[in-house]
């Protein structure tokens, strides 16, 4: 691939262009056209960044840079690894087609304080490439704090007193758990390790008793409020009165992923899986994200709001990579990771077609889209692609992801699991095949205007057809996690 | 000449400006002239803090020998309260210009400017001096002018009258404790220098020695704000003029609480079981129960001046509860929560005052309904010193929580942790309140008009919350020399 | 035990009367009582300080150079000089709030001015 930048700048511009489209923002408020252009280049910019960044990583390199020393010990660094190249290529990637689905979501329901929106929104992504790429436990601890605070602007985005509930949850739950659980965690882990760096293999072997580990785990596992671990989970069907944009990337790839990355890089990198595998510290962690799974499935057979629905359908899909990360085992661990990805751009898919259902029909519930089908033929047809992915089908992406899992399910010794996600991949058919049955077999029961919105109905189709290519071109992927999985 | 003497110039300095101020004409020259002489006094205190090899040096006053006479301490703790005090006062003096002429009538204008200077060169000779009786003279020169400033507020609320009242009868009491403590000390060993008593007190009868340290605690206490004698801060510092809200609030009891600081660690320095006693048996329950006191006070409070002054008495409580840990490491993180601190509240009394004096009222929540879109510029800097307050990071707040839980971890106390982080996290209930009603509410009232004048300089105190953020290393190098200096008996 | 309170009945005295301030300050209502109170708690401390400069056989301290006299200590009266302008200081202050509060609000019994309303706090325009 050519090279169009030097690593260092990469990692650079990675970090900052989206800081950077933040800050150009205000300037372009009034000519929305140019305002709303920022935010793909800006997409584009950081994905052609990561690009470098990854390539760099899978040649062997770790690309690192020091901002800022803010005292001893304590310094601003950001060092890429194998699992924050691919993060930071989602985050980035996604970005793009997510800021020009934002101009038509935004603009095609009349939606104000849209520079505000725009703001924030980079401000969130740039904080996410910050935790993709941070070097030790205490920047990605910086950086997952300025995610929450960057995003309550944009839960509380309607400011409707379902709203600022909604803020008022969100920051309670991860504020509160962050600062009682995560910080001593971090901190725990710098006075048993005297260090935070991210280091292949980990750093708490033999520094951490066996008995002392699976606590340590619960902090974290409990701290990292944004995995959306039961029974820390009530914020994210919270956030869904959010613009379905916010919902698309942030808690559909940037919030969530960040929130996954994180207990994924503390069980790949502080830990070290060899450690958890061998002092058993994380078996209770498997079954928990185990429950996770299956009871999120369960509501989510419940809830009529499409939104909802896909509210906890995610809540079960990150405890998929919560599982893989505690079963600790190599292949569970590279199916995580594809997980984050195969997930990432199937989310998504779901998420923009809700909000294009909600703006080309102003339609919220599943039961209200009977017939619709046809009159929106290929929004029905992504959202059915994204099912697929979810549930596990080849020839998409989320069939190779499923299949790492359950592969390392059995290298675990977990064999239960297997049915944890044969069951689970059962109740995603029934809940998430529901929405397209009645919009292509069932007659109309309503009369519906249904408007077309191009900017809203592209994107989805997009990320369908990405998802159809992730499970060709898996082979892109692999390289990353073997690496992370080879000491 | 200037050089040898900086120790006394930087409290003669304030003092003296003190009087010129007052025979002022008029508000504006009194202002110009504190202005300067402020930001004469931060130089000479940078100065101060940059010259030399960072060893204690002792500058007698008058030229008599010290345990005799009076002496002067620039060590590094003296140091850095010295730079703390004279760079808020500064920023304080920047912010006072508008507010002063709109909350207090003109002609009293002059003599208010004297009460300030008065009030920051007493406190100046607090931190700076170092014989016990000396330090009694100076508590009261900056109490008494303080209260002055506090009743200033009647101009706008008659309840400033009571709350000064209050202020100086407790005080006062406080003060005449503090004298009975030395008074004790010097019966036992015969000399009042901070120095000596530390040599001489271990070997002297025991009975006294133990009331000494008791009644210099306890009026300590009354002066700091310490729970449970606290309870003429919340008024004192809601019903002052604004100005002198953020000038007090910012360096006031940071002041006595370095005072603790010095009676335990240096004059009872060598008698670490009597004061061990004191610190886990006194003053640490007394700090965690004003950290949660203070906090969900603050939850419930409607008025907004009383609001941060009840968040000041729990922040008050992170500060001692680091010295009553007692480890070089726990002090270090007070001196920097100390520092970080004055920042966080100055600026956000500051903000408080903006707000007060555009939309013509005390600052409610009901009155500040919308007002994050009305006044966007005081608001937003308001917001970062929020932030900062609860301990975001990349602000000040998160490096001074941060090194604090460091030293109780490092001290073995993890329950006391999980309680400084479970406060901590309660904090950001009250600030939400505040962001909630300021941006999440339409604003009904008229267009009003933001004073550069007075959001220039809070937006300085705010900036000054980031890049000692993310910059720390002054603040906490300067923090350990001064726990080293503290501790390490090195008067 | 009556030996130990009879070798110091001056700090006894030194306690009563410091009690005697307090009290006052605490249970009276009138604030020009309060400040009383205060003042004798103040005067209190003077005494102990005086009483601790006292040497037995001591004289007053003044140096006559032909006679080799026993000097009672000079220090404590020196501080108390500082300690009782900061306590004129101290009251003055007080009773000059005293009467702005009078002022203020009709009253000085401290029941009547908190029955007192205290209304929004509104800043009036100001004459320059």
């Amino acid at each position: 691939m050519m090279a169009l930048m030097s690593i260092d700048t990469a990692l650079k511009i990675g970090i900052l262009a989206p800081l950077i489209t933040a800050i150009l923002v205000p300037f372009f408020a009034v000519r929305i056209n140019y305002r709303d252009a920022l935010g793909p280049i800006g997409g584009v910019i950081t994905f052609i960044a990561a690009l470098h960044v990854a390539q760099d990583v899978l040649q062997g390199g770790a690309p690192s840079w020091t901002l800022i020393t803010i005292s001893d010990g304590l310094s601003l660094t950001f060092k890429v690894t194998p699992l924050g190249a691919v993060f930071g290529l989602v985050a980035s990637g996604l970005w793009i087609l997510a800021a020009l689905y934002t101009t038509g979501y935004m603009r095609g329901n009349h939606e104000h304080h849209q520079t505000r929106f725009a703001i924030c929104y980079a401000v969130a992504v740039h904080a996410a490439m910050a935790i993709a790429w941070s070097g030790n436990l205490m920047v990605l601890f910086f950086f997952y704090e300025i995610l929450t605070f960057s995003t309550y602007p944009l839960v509380t985005h309607k400011e409707s007193q379902e709203a600022i509930r909604a803020g008022r949850l969100y920051m309670s739950i991860l504020v509160g758990t962050s600062v009682v659980l995560l910080l001593p965690a971090i901190i725990w882990v710098w006075l048993s390790a005297g260090t935070l760096d991210f280091t292949p293999g980990g750093i708490l072997s033999g520094r951490l008793s066996y008995e002392a580990a699976p606590i340590l785990l619960a902090l974290f596992a409990f701290g990292v409020g944004k995995a959306a671990l039961m029974p820390i989970h009530r914020w994210l069907p919270a956030a869904m009165v959010a613009p379905t944009p916010v919902s698309a990337l942030l808690h559909a790839v940037a919030v969530v992923k960040a929130g996954v990355f994180t207990i994924l890089t503390v069980v790949v990198y502080i830990f070290g899986f060899d450690f958890l595998s061998m002092s058993g510290a994380s078996v209770w962690l498997a079954w928990l994200a185990g429950f996770t799974i299956l009871a999120s499935s369960v509501v989510a057979i419940a809830k009529d709001d499409l939104k909802a629905r896909l509210a906890y359908s995610t809540i079960s899909q990150l405890s998929y990579i919560v599982l893989g990360a505690a079963l600790a085992t190599a292949a569970a661990i590279e199916g995580a990771t594809l997980h984050i990805v195969m997930h990432a751009s199937a989310k998504i898919t779901l998420f923009f077609c809700a909000g294009a259902i909600y703006v080309n029909a102003h339609i919220k519930n599943i039961s209200e889209l009977d017939g619709l089908g046809p009159r929106m033929p290929l929004v029905f047809i992504a959202f059915f692609l994204g099912a697929l992915s979810i549930i596990g089908i080849p020839p998409l992406g989320g069939s190779w992801s499923k299949f790492m899992l359950m592969a390392g399910a059995v290298d675990a010794g977990m064999p239960l699991m297997l049915a944890v996600l044969a069951v689970s991949s059962l109740l995603n058919v029934y809940y998430l095949l529901e929405p397209v049955t009645r919009g292509f077999f069932k007659p109309v029961n309503r009369d519906i205007h249904v408007s077309n919105h191009t900017l809203t109905i592209l994107p989805p189709v997009i990320t369908a057809l990405i998802s159809i290519a992730l499970f060709f071109t898996v082979d892109w992927l692999t390289p990353f996690t073997t690496l992370m999985v080879t000491p | 000449m200037i050089m040898t003497n900086i120790p006394g110039l930087i409290v003669v300095v304030p003092l003296l400006s003190a009087v010129i101020v007052a025979l002022m004409p008029s508000g504006g020259v009194a202002w110009v002239l504190t202005l300067l002489a402020t930001i004469a006094t931060f130089a000479l205190t940078v100065i101060n803090a940059t010259t030399g090899d960072g060893a204690t040096v002792s500058y007698a006053l008058g030229g008599w020998p010290p345990p005799w006479g009076i002496e002067f301490i620039s060590d590094g703790a003296s140091r850095l309260m010295a730079l703390i005090i004279s760079f808020l006062s500064v920023a304080s003096t920047l912010y006072a210009n508008v507010l002063i002429k709109k909350e207090i009538h003109e002609k009293d204008q002059a003599r208010v400017y004297g009460a300030w200077l008065l009030t920051i060169g007493g406190l100046l000779g607090l931190v700076m001096t170092g014989d016990a009786f000396n330090l009694f003279v100076f508590l009261e020169i900056s109490s008494l002018a303080s209260v002055t400033l506090v009743a200033m507020g009647a101009g706008v609320d008659r309840r400033a009258l009571i709350a000064g009242y209050n202020y100086l009868v407790i005080g006062a009491i406080g003060a005449t404790f503090y004298v009975i403590g030395v008074g004790f000390c010097y019966a036992v060993t015969g000399t009042l220098n901070m120095a000596d008593l530390a040599v001489r007190l271990p070997g002297a009868t025991a009975a006294p020695v133990f009331v000494g340290l008791a009644f210099m605690v306890a009026g300590i206490m009354v002066k700091a704000a310490a729970f449970p004698v606290h309870m003429w801060l919340p008024a004192a510092y809601g019903y002052a003029p604004s100005a002198v809200s953020s000038l007090l609030a910012a360096i006031a009891t940071k002041a006595s609480i370095y005072v603790l600081a010095r009676v335990v660690f240096t004059i009872f320095g060598g008698l670490p079981d009597v004061t061990d006693l004191l610190l886990n048996w006194v003053i640490l329950p007394l700090s965690v129960m004003a950290m949660f006191a203070g906090t969900i006070l603050a939850i419930y409070e409607h008025d907004l001046k009383k609001l941060l002054a009840q968040s000041s008495i729990a922040q008050i409580g992170y500060i001692t509860l680091a010295f009553a840990i007692g480890t070089t490491s726990s002090i270090s993180a007070g001196f920097i929560h100390m520092a970080n601190h004055a920042m966080i509240k100055g600026g956000l009394f500051m903000a408080v005052g903006a707000l007060m004096v555009t939309i013509g009222k005390r600052v409610t929540m009901s009155s500040i309904e919308g007002l994050g879109r009305a006044m966007p510029w005081t608001c937003s800097a308001m917001l970062v010193c929020g932030l900062s307050l609860i301990g975001l990071p990349l602000t000040a707040g998160f490096i001074s929580k941060i090194y604090l839980v460091l030293a109780t971890l490092d001290a073995g106390m993890n329950v006391i942790t999980g309680l400084i982080l479970l406060s901590s996290a309660l904090s950001v209930l009250y600030l939400w309140k505040i962001v909630e009603v300021m941006w999440m509410r339409p604003y009904k009232g008229k267009a009003l008009a933001e004073n550069i004048l007075i959001y220039g300089p809070l937006w300085l105190v705010a900036i000054a919350n980031i890049v000692f953020g993310i910059y720390a290393k002054p603040i906490v190098d300067l923090a350990d020399a001064a726990a080293r200096a503290i501790t390490g008996g090195a008067l | 035990m009556l030996d130990l309170i009879a070798s110091h009945w001056n700090y006894l005295i030194v306690v009563v009367l410091m009690l005697i301030g307090l009290y006052i300050v605490m249970s009276r209502q009138n604030l020009v009582k309060k400040l009383v109170g205060l003042s004798i708690f103040q005067t209190a401390l003077f005494l102990f300080y005086i009483t601790l400069g006292r040497i037995d056989g001591g004289t007053a301290p003044i140096i006559n150079p032909d006679v080799d006299y026993v000097y009672s200590n000079p220090l404590p009266h020196v501080l108390i000089l500082t300690a009782i302008v900061v306590g004129v200081a101290t009251t003055a202050l007080g009773l000059a709030l005293t009467l702005r509060i009078n002022d203020a609000f009709g009253s000085i019994e401290e029941d009547e001015i908190l029955a007192a309303k205290a209304e929004d706090g509104l800043i009036e325009e100001k004459k320059s």
